[in-house]
């Protein structure tokens, strides 16, 4: 008993130190953490995305590609997770580790969507997965899935080389 | 040349935006349909002589933000169906996508929950593209002439039932029901995408 204790707590620490994931529980401060307050030269990609969502599932290689490629350069990737917060320990950050998901990842708890799926973009219908390409005041937004890393990069490159 | 291309990328961009917009607005007459159901008949809205309106749902059964309003569904069904407001049920998924949103596993969980209302299959995916859906669960309130009233969610928390604050739906059917446009008309919900080759 006290063994499966220790046990716990050491894969708990453990992967917690593979993959941090803040929790936010208001949208709008993730909105200021993370959407508004950018740096002016960096292009970001940030992308919704859940662990229950198949297609979004599917497009994360992509975009881990897409994050390997630009590591050093003026690019920052964040994975906005939609997953129930309950399941953070369970499920999201087992699926990060397994998945050696080195993108910044963050979980947004709101669960009143109403109130900010138009601030996303308001043309989102609230199917994920969706992604956001931001740079200064430029924003471009995809309500689709991609199929292969240079799709996405193509649209990146827009704001990117500008 | 740069920008040439990103012309052509803002058009094509806001092609997309246009062509996810099509479907039924408020204010809309909906056109009925003929969909076969998990009791093997075949429904249209116009089977339910005495209704006053039918709560038109996208779901499914594999989607967990569908499943969440499972009950729900059940509850509003039991509530607005002697009313006159009928929740009909249609999934519109591929199941050669999504194999858990096969006509049989829809009969499996139709049982499995006591779903008290029709759940029909979008065979051929033709129907959802005429409301305009893009998500499971996504709704659609139309009064008896089949006129959309309100798009949208059916509340505002999908994780917790007991943490809702506003029922979004059951005020639109009460608005209806006090002669009254609902208000807000649409809302919006996370979802998952409709499952489509």
């Amino acid at each position: 008993m006290k063994c499966s204790f220790i046990i716990l707590i050491l894969s708990c620490i453990l992967s917690y130190c593979d993959a941090q994931v803040k929790v936010y529980e208001k949208f709008d401060d993730m909105e200021e953490e993370i959407l508004t307050n950018i740096s002016a030269d960096t292009t970001y990609v940030v992308n919704f995305w859940a662990t229950w969502c198949g297609p979004c599932i599917k497009e994360l290689p992509y975009f881990e590609e897409l994050n390997a490629l630009y590591s050093n350069q003026a690019f920052k990737q964040i994975l906005v997770s939609l997953d129930d917060p309950k399941k953070l320990e369970s499920k999201v950050i087992p699926f990060l580790t397994k998945n050696k998901i080195k993108s910044k990842v963050v979980l947004l708890a709101d669960g009143k969507a109403n109130n900010w799926i138009d601030k996303v973009d308001p043309s989102w219908s609230g199917a994920i997965p969706i992604t956001l390409i931001l740079k200064g005041d430029k924003k471009l937004f995809f309500e689709k899935e991609f199929h292969s890393t240079f799709e996405i990069e193509e649209e990146m490159l827009v704001l990117f080389n500008n | 040349m740069k920008n040439l291309i990103n012309t052509i990328l803002l058009a094509l961009l806001i092609g997309v935006t246009v062509s996810a917009q099509n479907g039924y607005k408020i204010g809309d007459t909906a056109k009925d349909f003929s969909l076969k159901g998990v009791d093997g008949k075949m429904h249209s809205l116009a089977d339910m002589k005495d209704a006053k309106g039918f709560i038109v749902t996208f779901t499914c059964n594999h989607c967990p933000y569908a499943i969440m309003y499972e009950d729900r569904l059940v509850a509003l069904q039991n509530e607005f169906g002697p009313q006159g407001y009928h929740v009909v049920a249609i999934n519109p998924n591929d199941p050669e996508v999504k194999p858990d949103d096969s006509f049989e596993n829809m009969i499996i969980r139709a049982e499995e929950k006591k779903f008290n209302f029709p759940y029909l299959i979008d065979e051929g995916q033709q129907l959802y593209p005429v409301f305009g859906a893009t998500k499971t669960p996504h709704v659609f309130l139309l009064d008896k002439e089949l006129q959309v009233k309100y798009i949208g969610a059916i509340d505002d928390n999908a994780r917790n039932a007991d943490e809702v604050d506003e029922r979004f739906l059951a005020n639109a059917i009460n608005a209806l029901e006090a002669g009254k446009n609902p208000d807000p008309a649409m809302t919006k919900a996370i979802g998952c995408s409709i499952k489509t080759k």
